[in-house]
């Protein structure tokens, strides 16, 4: 490492850096992020297949748009894809499919791009559940959360308006959907949509404008607010599970440079293999299949990609018929009510990290996570989210559903009705005993031991199975964590129980009601002792 | 097949042929066999049955009370479980009868495609006696099928027939348990004959809809994307996003972790 009190340098690189140091300061830099730790867990690296997912999104899409025309100007296809040769289609799509077929490397880098962003919004999901299930997101990192959070949001949205940009009949389909939802909100919606297509439904001007979004804006906000969650994350540390010498305090892992660099390093090439074999092998958005965008067909298994298929599947289950006529507007209750639960669905979300900080009254920091079994209620709560996210999920694979299982379509959205209602309920009780269970399972294991299978006859002549005491290092990820109780309804210093502290203490009651205490010091040691007996 | 062998064994034992000759014996009943099947199986288009010949209608008068009077009656008049076949004509039987999809196995939402039951020659003289009772849309010529312009082959497919079997023919689900069925592997006269005559909750695109040219051009443009699977790679079934996201959550995601759990994993 160079260092500003040695100028005499020998060697190659020794002369380069010290130059570079004396001229950049970037010693200090490199002293202090090369120095940083970080904690070794798979799960740990779901954030970094995002990253990397991006990355590859960013240099593919660059090739994309040397080729790529944004332009509804209608053109007739004169390329070599003979099944649409002379079919008049606005330039977009004539250009993609240039790239599709008469540029080298053309269709491979489109397919690169569109697997890899399914896959930045899959990893993206992954690495929330994972923050999710293990606390990550308490104190201090709630900012954090929220900021993946708007990535998360942008990383749809991106994904969204690059489905539309080919004006294809499946990206068409897609946006028109999109015009239908808004068109639904009352009063506003019509003029939102006449600005946002400049006009009537298609115009001529969206696909300029989504991709200006794309290429332009909502990748600039990606950037600012992946830089924020990266320093944010720099900043606070990496958090840790629960483990032997793991503590609030310290960080227990390998250092960046060089362990971390060079795994890091070497994992950005492991996921851009995958992509680029999966884009080498597997089509995607065959656009040449879809034809042009004409408003008047719709193929069968039309359906958004994954991420935005939560939005259509509640839209699909959505029971019709449910207008009302108010004040001279039309109002659309099958699109105002599955809108509105799908933004309360993300608000929640969002809002998660901040709801369970008040219930708990919780203001220390934790850089230790929680298994997810010992916060029973939020995993419960977790898994009722993803229940309700899944049955929506499936919905929007309806139709695909019914033709490959063989049954009725109306079966399949009256069944999936149903779960979205009942399956969280289920799934947060369930799940909600299953956490309490393996709780209580650890503490008998704490306090008991756990069972050799070696039985000993006694001189008396009694059998006992012998039990064996966990080592130090087990019991430490066992005894380390936090228990919350349920918080008492205390009056304020002015004497007055309000409203907030009622609903704040019957929430806290809610969270924490069922719980199983942590082993204390004296009952270990008490068990302890009556072991030896 | 047997038959021959046994022939062949019975010859050597009279010592009267050599052993090659019972090789070619062998050959030309094998080439004979795999011969006839081939054409069986083809597109019975060519088929050269005369439908008209009043032996040939006789011989799918009884099939037909044997096989479909049941339901249908025996002057194909119709019963309570079965439609009236009286100007059908010979179109619909050699798809509903030629695809397996009649004789139906079971009432069900629609008429479930099973292995043909018939051979073509039979298929073809039920075919002649149901168009012998009425005039109705005709088993169509081979020179129908071919040749059409695949461009406009697939703007007329996705205009009329994609709403329902997506596309790329790779079907689709409508109401109450009933489906558009997935179009790759159909023979071509068996899509052109559907279009004629509409089978099971299919409609109608008769000539003034879709001219028999343009009927043509859709035929021609479901062999070109049968003949010319995607540029991209494997196809996931043509079923779009769904199966791209089934994909990559299983694959993708899945390989994704396995060298997530591999790249952390202790050193023993």
């Amino acid at each position: 490492m160079s260092s500003v009190t040695a100028p005499a340098q020998s060697g190659v690189v020794g002369k380069f850096s010290n130059y570079l140091d004396e001229r950049t300061s970037i010693s200090g830099a490199v002293k202090e992020f090369g120095r940083k730790v970080f904690p070794d867990h798979w799960s740990f690296l779901l954030g970094e297949v995002a990253l990397y997912s991006f990355v590859i999104i960013l240099l593919s899409g660059s090739f994309l748009t040397f080729f790529f025309q944004a332009s509804m100007t209608p053109v007739h296809y004169e390329g070599s894809y003979v099944p649409l040769k002379g079919i008049e289609m606005s330039a977009a799509m004539a250009s993609t499919l240039d790239i599709s077929f008469d540029i080298r490397g053309g269709l491979l880098m489109r397919q690169v791009h569109h697997w890899a962003a399914l896959l930045f919004v899959a990893s993206i999901g992954l690495h929330m559940l994972r923050v999710f299930f293990t606390g990550a997101f308490r104190k201090p990192r709630e900012l954090n959360w929220s900021i993946g959070f708007v990535l998360f949001v942008l990383a749809m949205a991106e994904g969204f308006t690059g489905y539309s940009l080919p004006d294809d009949l499946l990206s068409g389909n897609g946006l028109r959907i999109i015009d239908g939802m808004v068109l639904g909100l009352p009063v506003v919606g019509t003029w939102i949509t006449f600005l946002l297509f400049g006009g009537e439904f298609p115009g001529n001007d969206i696909v300029g404008r989504l991709y200006s979004l794309h290429i332009l804006l909502l990748p600039a906000f990606v950037l600012i607010f992946i830089v924020l969650h990266l320093m944010f994350v720099i900043i606070h540390k990496h958090t840790q599970y629960p483990g032997p010498g793991k503590t609030e305090e310290n960080v227990v892992g390998f250092p960046v440079l060089p362990v971390y660099a060079a795994k890091a390093g070497g994992f950005f090439f492991l996921v851009f293999g995958v992509v680029a074999l999966i884009a080498a092998t597997v089509t995607i958005n065959p656009i040449w299949n879809y034809g042009p965008y004409d408003p008047s067909p719709v193929s069968a298994g039309t359906q958004p990609d994954w991420y935005i298929g939560f939005a259509d599947g509640a839209l699909r289950l959505m029971p019709p018929h449910l207008e009302t006529y108010w004040f001279g507007y039309t109002w659309s209750w099958n699109i105002i009510i599955p809108v509105l639960v799908l933004v309360l669905f993300l608000a929640a979300a969002f809002a998660y990290p901040f709801v369970e900080a008040w219930v708990t009254g919780d203001k220390r920091e934790h850089h230790l996570l929680d298994r997810p079994r010992n916060a029973p209620v939020r995993t419960a709560i977790g898994a009722a989210g993803v229940t309700f996210y899944a049955v929506l999920w499936a919905a929007a694979s309806s139709d695909i559903i019914a033709t490959h299982f063989k049954v009725t379509m109306e079966g399949v959205i009256n069944t999936l009705q149903i779960l979205l209602i009942i399956g969280p309920i289920i799934a947060f009780m369930v799940t909600k005993r299953i956490a309490l269970a393996l709780q209580k399972k650890d503490r008998e294991i704490l306090l008991h031991g756990f069972e050799t299978g070696r039985i000993v006859r006694l001189p008396g002549g009694e059998f006992i199975e012998v039990h064996q005491q966990l080592d130090a290092y087990d019991r430490w990820q066992l005894v380390s964590y936090n228990d919350n109780a349920p918080i008492m309804l205390r009056p304020n210093p002015k004497g007055k129980i309000t409203g907030g502290m009622r609903m704040r203490a019957s929430l806290s009651r809610f969270f924490f009601e069922d719980r199983i205490a942590p082993v204390t010091e004296n009952e270990y040691k008490l068990a302890l002792e009556h072991s030896h007996h | 097949m047997r038959k021959n062998m046994s022939d062949n064994k019975a010859q050597r034992r009279r010592g009267r042929r050599g052993p090659i000759a019972s090789v070619a014996l062998i050959l030309v009943g094998l080439v004979a066999t795999g011969g006839a099947y081939a054409a069986f199986s083809s597109a019975s288009a060519n088929a050269a049955v005369d439908l008209t010949s009043p032996a040939v209608i006789e011989e799918g008068q009884k099939l037909f009370a044997a096989n479909c009077a049941t339901c249908h009656g025996q002057q194909a008049q119709g019963t309570e479980n079965g439609p009236s076949l009286i100007g059908v004509g010979s179109a619909a039987v050699d798809f509903q009868v030629g695809t397996g999809r009649m004789p139906m196995q079971m009432s069900g939402p629609q008429a479930e495609q099973k292995p043909v039951q018939f051979t073509d020659e039979q298929t073809q003289a039920l075919a002649a006696y149901v168009a012998s009772l009425a005039p109705g849309p005709s088993i169509p010529t081979a020179s129908q099928l071919e040749g059409g312009n695949v461009s406009n082959g697939g703007e007329l497919f996705r205009i009329n027939c994609a709403m329902c079997h997506n596309v790329a023919g790779a079907g689709g689900a409508l109401t109450e348990g009933k489906y558009a069925p997935e179009l790759t592997g159909v023979a071509a006269v068996h899509v052109y004959e559907a279009m004629l005559t509409g089978p099971q909750n299919m409609p109608v695109f008769n000539d003034l809809n879709l001219t028999p040219e343009e009927k043509k051009d859709i035929i021609s443009y479901l062999s070109y994307i049968e003949e010319n699977p995607s540029a991209g790679g494997i196809q996931l079934s043509n079923l779009g996003p769904v199966s791209e996201g089934l994909f990559l959550w299983i694959f993708g995601l899945g390989a994704i972790v396995a060298l997530t759990v591999w790249i952390t994993a202790k050193s023993n």
